[in-house]
């Protein structure tokens, strides 16, 4: 399925998809919009994985195993950070990260 | 040209268009439809290096749990057509020339690397090698990874509900604080 293209092409697609995020992880000010951007991140270090495993590697599973458990966590990381989004903007009714400045209740 | 290479350009193109309006447009609920885009097309590259298992993954947990629950709480905190204010020109500049040095910096190290594969004959991926080897205790087992995940699972699914509900930890404690 894969012939014919280098894995070179892959690394480079996982690289513009990685610094995408991080633009938008430096720009954005909704915390929404930065979990986005987190999630592009892990994405395409996830992109990463299974290239190398599939080209220079294939006879180990590696990549694979460990892009799983990448997928797993950002969920968890999804859901924690959704339920935390939540609860700061029932109590500030905003979730700009510049509004957002003190920890106390 | 052959199919696959067609493919390949199509999926990497709609990646980097959607990836890039994904943190450049100014409305909320299309950046979470262009992320959408390009969590999908990332599943069609999966499928392209033969990891039907992994492509499967993306699509049901990425594709339909994470933006439909992106989507939900971008309900619940703003409104739709709602606009963001632009982040300022000098935030902009300096942003995009810190992301494109740490790009074009990448890129040439990997034009630059010269990547030597392994010449053992390819291991053939099917559902039964994925379960064993999740549950196996050999060399090439995964049985610890696999337990710590599901326990932090666990706790992040108990921590959210805890969070997020009505009168979370810091109501509760305040009304104690009050009582007393």
């Amino acid at each position: 399925m894969s012939t014919g293209i280098p894995l070179q092409y892959f690394l480079i697609l996982a690289t513009i998809m990685f610094f995408a995020g991080v633009y938008g992880f430096l720009t954005r000010r909704n915390l929404i919009t930065i979990l986005m951007s987190v999630e592009l991140i892990l994405n395409s270090v996830n992109i990463n994985f299974m290239a190398f495993n599939r080209y220079l590697y294939p006879n180990k599973l590696e990549g694979m195993f460990f892009s799983m458990f990448v997928i797993a966590v950002a969920a968890c990381e999804a859901a924690v950070a959704i339920a935390i989004i939540i609860n700061i903007y029932r109590r500030f009714t905003t979730i700009n990260v510049e509004d957002v400045n003190e920890m106390k209740f | 040209m052959a199919t696959n290479q067609l493919m390949f350009i199509l999926f990497a193109l709609m990646i980097i268009v959607f990836s890039i309006l994904t943190v450049t447009t100014r409305k909320i609920l299309r950046a979470a439809t262009f992320l959408l885009f390009v969590l999908v097309s990332t599943s069609g590259i999966y499928f392209m290096l033969n990891y039907q298992f992994l492509a499967a993954i993306q699509l049901t947990l990425y594709a339909g749990g994470i933006v439909v629950l992106i989507i939900f709480s971008i309900l619940l905190t703003s409104h739709i057509s709602q606009k963001f204010e632009s982040p300022g020109l000098k935030k902009i500049i300096f942003s995009a020339i810190a992301s494109a040095a740490g790009a074009i910096l990448a890129i040439v190290t990997i034009l630059d690397y010269s990547f030597s594969a392994t010449t053992e004959a390819a291991k053939q991926v099917d559902m039964t090698l994925i379960g064993k080897s999740l549950l196996s205790v050999d060399y090439d087992g995964y049985i610890l990874p696999f337990e710590v995940i599901s326990v932090l699972l666990l706790a992040a699914m108990i921590g959210s509900i805890v969070i997020a509900k009505k009168g979370g930890p810091a109501k509760i404690q305040s009304t104690i604080l009050n009582k007393e």
